[in-house]
């Protein structure tokens, strides 16, 4: 029913939100996890956004965005002299995943944010619509 | 005769058009990380009096027996779309401002409010008038 259609718009929203969210948690976790070899590190994975396009007034306008892929960053691995180290390879190195924990948690921030907004947009729809049940009452 | 249909007919129409912005607003703070994604807004006064204009710009049904009702059907929104300027251009080419959307959003809330408060008050009206107390 169309008059519920802001609920799926923003329950989308929430959901290519809350991925993106895990994608950071996965990247922070993994950032000081070093290996032996540079191909073996771990890669900072992101998310891209795409809008979902249906009519707007079609009945399966539904949600209004979806995530269209999660991209590996290109970044080379940091490699580290640490010859003690029971990971090093033959040289002495071990690599660790480029990833900057700062923009990580940038990243979060703005996500949380954007998760927010929807659940906002819910709240309000769900008192109107509440208001809109007590009509003549 | 007395005209229900005209008494509730702005406010009606009203409810309708804040839902609909409420929705592509919802839209655009969904798509507020999209790249390449423009934010849309409904152009409201147009709406409202393309809705209000001859024959309400909607299309009825046709009653092919006296005793079908006369729905209507939605009435297409898609050329009273307006793109929203962006203040500040954003690299990946979307134009999403959500302090603004928030704004909007709230903007109609309150005006759908408004029209609830007004379609009660006239409800209430009438409850006065029909019982005489």
């Amino acid at each position: 029913m169309s008059s519920f259609k802001i609920f799926d718009i923003a329950a989308s929203g929430m959901a290519a939100e809350s991925l993106r969210l895990n994608t950071v948690a996965s990247n922070l976790a993994n950032a000081n996890a070093i290996s032996s070899s540079k191909d073996g590190v771990y890669r900072a994975r992101q998310v891209v956004f795409e809008e979902v396009r249906g009519a707007l007034n079609g009945p399966d306008a539904g949600a209004a965005v979806k995530v269209r892929e999660v991209i590996e960053a290109q970044a080379d691995a940091l490699a580290r002299y640490e010859p003690g180290n029971p990971l090093a390879d033959t040289s002495g190195y071990v690599y660790s995943p480029n990833i900057n924990s700062i923009e990580q948690m940038v990243d979060m921030i703005s996500s949380s944010r954007s998760y927010q907004n929807n659940i906002e947009v819910v709240n309000t729809s769900r008192d109107l619509m509440l208001a809109t049940l007590r009509l003549g009452q | 005769m007395f005209d229900l249909d005209a008494h509730f007919r702005l406010h009606a129409e009203s409810l309708k058009l804040s839902s609909r912005r409420s929705e592509l607003i919802a839209r655009n703070l969904a798509n507020a990380e999209t790249p390449n994604y423009k934010a849309r807004d409904l152009d409201f006064r147009k709406a409202l009096a393309t809705a209000l204009g001859e024959g309400g710009g909607a299309v009825g049904m046709t009653a092919t027996s006296a005793g079908h009702l006369g729905g209507s059907q939605s009435m297409n929104l898609d050329n009273l779309l307006i793109d929203r300027t962006p203040l500040i251009e954003s690299l990946d080419g979307n134009t999403v401002d959500v302090q603004a959307e928030q704004a909007a959003f709230a903007e109609t809330s309150i005006r759908y409010q408004a029209s609830l408060n007004f379609v009660n008050s006239q409800l209430r009206g009438l409850m006065t008038a029909i019982t005489g107390q």
